[in-house]
C-alpha cells in the first residue's frame, strides 16, 4: 500500500488555476460581456489645457435620435480620490478644466457610432488659464494655482533630516552631488479600461463591472459620486488586462458610466479607447532629482541629501503618497544614517500621476545606485564592494522607524556576481559591451492601507459543504499576477489537500469579503496570512469531526488531506466522512481568517508622513545588466540580465520567476524607450507606436534567482516578488552603459537620441569633430583607463 | 450595405449577414460571440486582436470582414479539440507565457500560425514571428520557452 501523505503544493511550479480559461479564450474581461441592451458611452474631454468653463451646450447632442442620456459636471458635485485627505477630482469637470483630455461631459446612445457623433455636437465655450507643464513653471513665482486649496500648486512637500548631513559629509572622503531625470511613464496595460454599469430603476441598485485593481476602493467612490447607500452598489471584477498601479483607485471611466446608467435607468458600457487609456493615466511623473552623497574611502555612506520634485498632473491621486516613498525608501535597503530629504509633488497641467508598480522607489533608486556606482569608481572600489560596505543586519529598525526582520540582499548579490561572470569579465569586456550593478527594495503592503478603518487588513472565507470542495472566497482582485493560484495553493497546502478541491471565488462584492485590493505588493503576504489563518480555523473543526469518528482526542488526530488518522498504526477515516460527521452539527461551514499588521511596523513619528514606508517585510534584489553601446548611433542593446530576488519564500515558484522577470523587463521599458511627450498639454505619445514598449525582438534572457530569507511574519516565509526588482534595471542600466563606453547618463529613457547627444558632447569636448569616428571618441574615462 | 458573408469559422461553415464596413474584430466579437480575440488599441499597433486566415496571422482589426469571404479563419476558441488545449494553449498554460491574459489570445493564434509553417522554429523565428504582439507582463522570457514547449508537445505527438 502506498504511504498516504499530506499533498504540498507550496513551493512548487504550480501554472495558474486560472490559465485555462486565459489561454482557450473563455477568459471574459470587463468588455467581453454581452448585455443585451446595453448603451454605448463615450466621453466629452476637454481641449484645452487649463480654462474656465464659460459655458458647456449639450443640447444638440441630446437632440440627436439615439441619444438615451447626457451627463455633465451638473450631475454630480461630489469629489473623488483615493486618499481621504486629497480629494479634489471630479468624475467630471466642474467650473475648471486642469488638463487636456480631463471628462467634460459623457452620452449614452444606441451604439457607438450614436454616441461618437452626439459627443462631437458638444460645445463649450471657456476663458483659457495660463497652463504649466512643468513641476518647475507651475511652482514659479506668479503661477495661476490649479486649486485653490493648493497655492503655489504644490500638492504637498516634504522635508526631514535624520540625524546630520553636515556632519556626514564632513566626516566623508568623498563627496558628490548629480542631478538626475526621468520622464513621465505610463503602465500601458494590455487592457484598456472599460465598465459596464446597470442601473436598476425599480430595485434602484447598481451593478458595476469594472476593470479595476481595487474592487472595494471603486465601490467606496461609487457610494460617494452617486450619493447612494454602499448597500446598494454590488461591484464585480472579472478578468482584468493588467494594472501596474493605473487601476489602483476609482478611475473616471467607472464613476461616468455610472452616473450615465443611472440616468438612463438601463445598462451602460463604456469601453475606452488605446488614447483614452493613455490620457486616464495615474503614471510615473516626470521626475528631478538631485542627489548628494559621502563615502568613506572604504565605501561606507556617510550622509544623503535628496531633493525630489515630482509633475504630479492635475489632480492629487496617490501623490501625497508618492512623494513620501520617495523619501522614506532611501532607507530599508542600506544601513545609512545622516539623511535629508526635500520633496513636493506639484500640480501640473498634464494627467494625474498614480502609482506605478515600484511606487515612488524607482526614479530616486535609479539616482542612487547611479551616484553609489560612479563614486565607487571614483574610490577605485568594486561596485560590489561598496554596495558590501553598506548592507544591513536584521532584525532592525531604521533611522526612520522602518521594521525589518529578513534581508536577502547579500545572498542576492552573491548570486548576481557568481552568474553574471563578473569577476571574470568586468573590465575585460570589448570596448561598447559592459555589465552594471544595482540593487532594489520594495514593500510587501502598506501596514497602514490608504483607507484606515481598524478593521483586519485582510479577511479570508472558507465554505465548507456536503459535497467536500473547500470554497475560498475572497476580495482579493487577481489581475494575472497569480493571486488567485497562490491563495488555493496556500490553502490546500495547510490541509493537506489537492489544489483541485479547492475553488476560488473572487471579486464580487455581493459574495467576498471585502479587500483592500491587489496594490503595493500586499496580496500574497497579507491575503495570504490571513488564507493561512482560515485553513487553520477549517483543519480544526474537521480534526474535532475526526476525533469523534475515531473517539480518539483531537490532539491525536494527524491530518493527512485525505485522511485523518490518530496514530500511524490507524486506518484512519477518509476526508469526505470527516466532513459528513463535521456537518451534522451546524451544517455548511463557513470559516473566516484575517490578518493585520503588527504596531511596529507602522513608521514612525519623527516627520509628518513617515508611516508611508512601513511593511512587515521588505523584499531585496539585485541585478547585473550587459549592455552592448552602439557609439556611432547611440542604440543601447540590453543582451542579457542575471538578477536575483529575495521573497522569503517562493510559494509559487513559476509565477514568482514570471514576476520578476516582468518587473526588470518594465524597467528596461523605463529605461530605454518608454516616455511619454506633450504638445501644448496633449499627449502626443498616447498610442503603443509613440509610446514605444520593448517588443520580443529587443527583449533579453533574464535569468531569475530566488532568494529565500524566511520572513518570520509572511506566509510560509513569503515576501513580495511582483515589484522590487523594476527599481533596479535603470541604475544597473546606465552603470552597464558607463561601464562599456565611459560615460554616465543621468537623464532617461536612454533612447538613441539621447545617448547620442551625450556622445556627441563628449566628442567636441575632446576636441574631435562632431562626425567623430569610433576612434575619436576613444577618450579614456574615468574607470576605463584602469583597465589597461 | 450589408451582405452575406460565408466563413469556415473554427472549422464550422456560417452565413451572415455583415454590412460592408465591419472589421473583422468586430464580426467576430459582437456578430459571431467570440470574444476570445482581444481589442489592445486604436488600430495595428499591439497583435491582440490576431487570428489565422487560411493558416496566416491577421490582424483582424485592420482587415475587412468582407475580406475573409470563402476563407478559413481560426481564432482562439477554436485550437482545443475534444476538451483538450492544443500545443500552444498547453505551452502558454504550463510555461505561465500568459499572465494576465489579455494578449494571450494574439499570441497564442501568432504562434500557432509560425508552428503551422514551421514545426521546429529556432529561438530567431519566435521572436521574429511574435514581432508584433506587444506583452506588458511577462516579458517575453516566459512566452518563448511556451512557444518552445509547444513545439515539443507537437513533435512528440502529445497534443495538436
Amino acid at each position: 500500500m502506498n504511504e498516504i501523505a499530506a499533498k504540498r503544493s507550496i513551493g512548487g511550479y504550480v501554472p495558474m488555476v486560472d490559465g485555462p480559461d486565459k489561454v482557450s479564450g473563455r477568459a471574459k474581461y470587463t468588455a467581453d460581456f454581452a448585455t443585451p441592451g446595453a448603451l454605448a458611452g463615450r466621453m466629452y474631454r476637454s481641449p484645452y489645457s487649463h480654462a474656465e468653463i464659460v459655458e458647456l451646450d449639450v443640447s444638440a447632442a441630446l437632440r440627436l435620435p439615439g441619444v438615451v442620456a447626457v451627463v455633465t459636471g451638473a450631475d454630480c458635485d461630489k469629489t473623488h480620490g483615493v486618499l481621504p485627505v486629497a480629494r479634489s477630482e471630479y468624475p467630471m469637470a466642474r467650473e475648471r478644466v486642469r488638463y487636456r483630455g480631463e471628462p467634460v461631459a459623457a452620452v449614452a446612445a444606441v451604439d457607438e457610432a450614436v454616441a461618437e457623433k452626439a459627443v462631437s455636437l458638444i460645445r463649450m465655450r471657456v476663458r483659457e488659464l495660463p497652463a504649466y507643464y512643468s513641476a518647475a513653471a507651475a511652482k514659479a513665482q506668479g503661477a495661476t494655482d490649479l486649486h485653490a486649496h493648493r497655492p503655489h500648486n504644490i500638492e504637498r512637500d516634504v522635508l526631514f533630516e535624520l540625524g546630520s548631513v553636515a556632519q556626514g559629509f564632513a566626516e566623508a572622503a568623498l563627496v558628490r552631488e548629480e542631478s538626475y531625470f526621468c520622464a513621465e511613464v505610463c503602465q500601458n496595460q494590455m487592457e484598456m479600461h472599460a465598465a459596464l454599469a446597470e442601473y436598476d430603476p425599480v430595485r434602484e441598485r447598481m451593478t458595476v463591472h469594472a476593470s479595476t485593481q481595487v474592487p472595494y476602493y471603486v465601490h467606496l467612490m461609487l457610494a460617494r459620486i452617486l450619493d447612494m447607500d454602499a448597500s446598494r452598489i454590488r461591484v464585480i471584477k472579472p478578468h482584468v488586462g493588467g494594472g501596474f498601479g493605473c487601476r489602483t483607485e476609482a478611475l473616471n471611466v467607472e464613476l461616468i458610466a455610472a452616473l450615465l446608467a443611472r440616468k438612463a435607468g438601463r445598462a451602460v458600457r463604456m469601453v475606452l479607447t488605446r488614447e483614452e487609456t493613455f490620457i486616464t493615466h495615474r503614471g510615473r511623473p516626470e521626475t528631478e532629482i538631485r542627489l548628494k552623497m559621502g563615502l568613506t574611502k572604504e565605501g561606507r555612506i556617510t550622509a544623503v541629501e535628496c531633493e525630489c520634485y515630482q509633475r504630479g498632473g492635475a489632480h492629487s491621486g496617490y501623490g501625497i503618497v508618492t512623494i513620501l516613498y520617495s523619501g522614506s525608501m532611501l532607507y530599508a535597503i542600506y544601513d545609512i544614517h545622516n539623511v535629508k530629504y526635500i520633496g513636493a509633488r506639484v500640480l501640473t497641467n498634464t494627467p494625474p500621476c498614480g502609482a506605478f508598480r515600484g511606487h515612488g522607489t524607482v526614479d530616486v533608486r535609479f539616482a542612487f545606485e547611479a551616484l553609489l556606482d560612479e563614486m565607487a569608481g571614483e574610490l577605485g572600489l568594486d561596485p560590489f564592494a561598496v554596495r558590501r560596505a553598506n548592507l544591513l543586519t536584521a532584525p532592525t529598525f531604521t533611522d526612520n522607524d522602518l521594521m525589518i526582520n529578513s534581508y536577502g540582499l547579500p545572498e542576492c548579490l552573491d548570486w548576481v556576481e557568481q552568474a553574471s561572470g563578473w569577476k571574470e569579465r568586468k573590465g575585460r569586456l570589448p570596448r561598447g559591451k559592459g555589465l552594471g550593478l544595482a540593487c532594489s527594495h520594495y514593500i510587501s503592503g502598506a501596514s497602514r492601507p490608504v483607507n484606515w478603518t481598524g478593521e483586519p487588513h485582510a479577511t479570508v472565507k472558507l465554505k465548507l459543504d456536503f459535497d467536500g470542495s473547500i470554497v475560498l472566497l475572497t476580495g482579493a482582485a487577481e489581475i494575472g499576477q497569480g493571486s488567485s493560484t497562490v491563495l488555493v495553493q496556500t490553502v490546500a497546502d495547510v490541509l493537506g489537500l489537492e489544489m483541485a478541491r479547492i475553488r476560488i471565488v473572487s471579486g464580487d462584492s455581493d459574495v467576498v469579503p471585502k479587500d483592500n485590493g491587489s496594490y503595493s505588493s500586499r496580496v500574497t503576504f497579507m491575503v495570504g496570512n490571513a488564507a493561512i489563518e482560515a485553513a487553520e480555523n477549517l483543519k480544526k473543526i474537521l480534526v474535532a469531526a475526526a476525533a469523534r469518528k475515531l473517539e480518539a482526542r483531537p490532539d491525536d488526530i494527524e491530518c493527512l488531506g485525505e485522511l485523518y488518522r490518530a496514530g500511524a498504526q490507524d486506518k484512519g477515516v477518509s476526508f469526505n466522512d470527516v466532513v459528513t460527521e463535521a456537518l451534522k452539527e451546524n451544517g455548511t461551514i463557513t470559516v473566516s481568517g484575517n490578518f493585520s499588521t503588527i504596531r511596529a511596523s507602522h513608521g514612525g513619528k519623527k516627520y509628518r508622513g513617515a508611516a508611508i514606508g512601513g511593511t512587515m517585510g521588505y523584499s531585496y534584489a539585485a541585478q547585473v545588466v550587459e549592455v552592448s553601446v552602439d557609439e556611432e548611433t547611440g542604440v543601447v542593446t540590453v543582451d542579457k540580465v542575471w538578477v536575483a530576488h529575495d521573497c522569503g519564500k517562493a510559494l509559487n515558484r513559476l509565477t514568482v520567476e514570471g514576476q520578476v522577470q516582468g518587473s526588470v523587463w518594465m524597467g528596461m521599458g523605463q529605461a530605454l524607450s518608454e516616455e511619454s511627450g506633450y504638445h501644448d498639454g496633449l499627449m502626443v505619445t498616447a498610442n503603443m507606436l509613440d509610446y514605444r514598449v520593448p517588443t520580443i525582438q529587443d527583449s533579453p534572457p533574464i535569468e531569475v534567482h530566488i532568494v529565500e530569507s524566511n520572513d518570520p511574519y509572511g506566509p510560509f516565509g513569503a515576501k513580495e516578488a511582483g515589484e522590487g526588482s523594476l527599481a533596479g534595471f535603470l541604475p544597473a542600466l546606465t552603470n552597464a552603459v558607463a561601464d562599456a563606453v565611459g560615460l554616465r547618463l543621468h537623464e532617461l529613457p536612454a533612447t538613441p537620441d539621447r545617448v547620442f547627444a551625450v556622445l556627441e558632447k563628449r566628442r567636441r569636448a575632446a576636441g574631435a569633430p562632431s562626425s567623430a569616428s569610433r576612434k575619436a571618441a576613444a577618450v579614456p574615462a574615468a574607470g576605463r583607463a584602469a583597465r589597461g | 450595405m450589408a451582405r452575406l458573408l460565408n466563413v469556415t469559422l473554427n472549422g464550422r461553415r456560417r452565413t451572415d449577414a455583415v454590412e460592408d464596413n465591419v472589421l473583422l474584430l468586430d464580426y467576430l466579437r459582437e456578430i459571431a460571440g467570440l470574444t476570445g480575440t482581444k481589442t489592445g488599441c486604436d488600430g495595428g499597433e499591439c497583435g491582440a486582436c490576431t487570428v489565422l486566415i487560411d493558416d496566416t496571422p491577421t490582424l483582424s482589426c485592420l482587415t475587412l470582414a468582407a475580406l475573409a469571404e470563402g476563407r478559413r479563419v481560426d481564432t482562439v476558441e477554436g485550437l482545443a479539440q475534444g476538451g483538450r488545449l492544443s500545443s500552444v494553449q498547453r505551452g502558454f498554460h504550463e510555461k505561465l507565457g500568459a499572465q494576465c491574459g489579455y494578449c494571450t489570445p494574439g499570441l497564442i493564434m501568432a504562434s500557432e500560425g509560425l508552428l503551422r509553417r514551421n514545426a521546429h522554429p529556432s529561438e530567431a523565428d519566435i521572436r521574429a514571428a511574435l514581432g508584433s504582439n506587444i506583452c506588458r507582463c511577462t516579458g517575453y522570457v516566459k512566452i518563448i520557452e511556451a512557444v518552445q514547449h509547444a513545439a515539443e508537445l507537437r513533435a512528440r505527438g502529445e497534443a495538436a
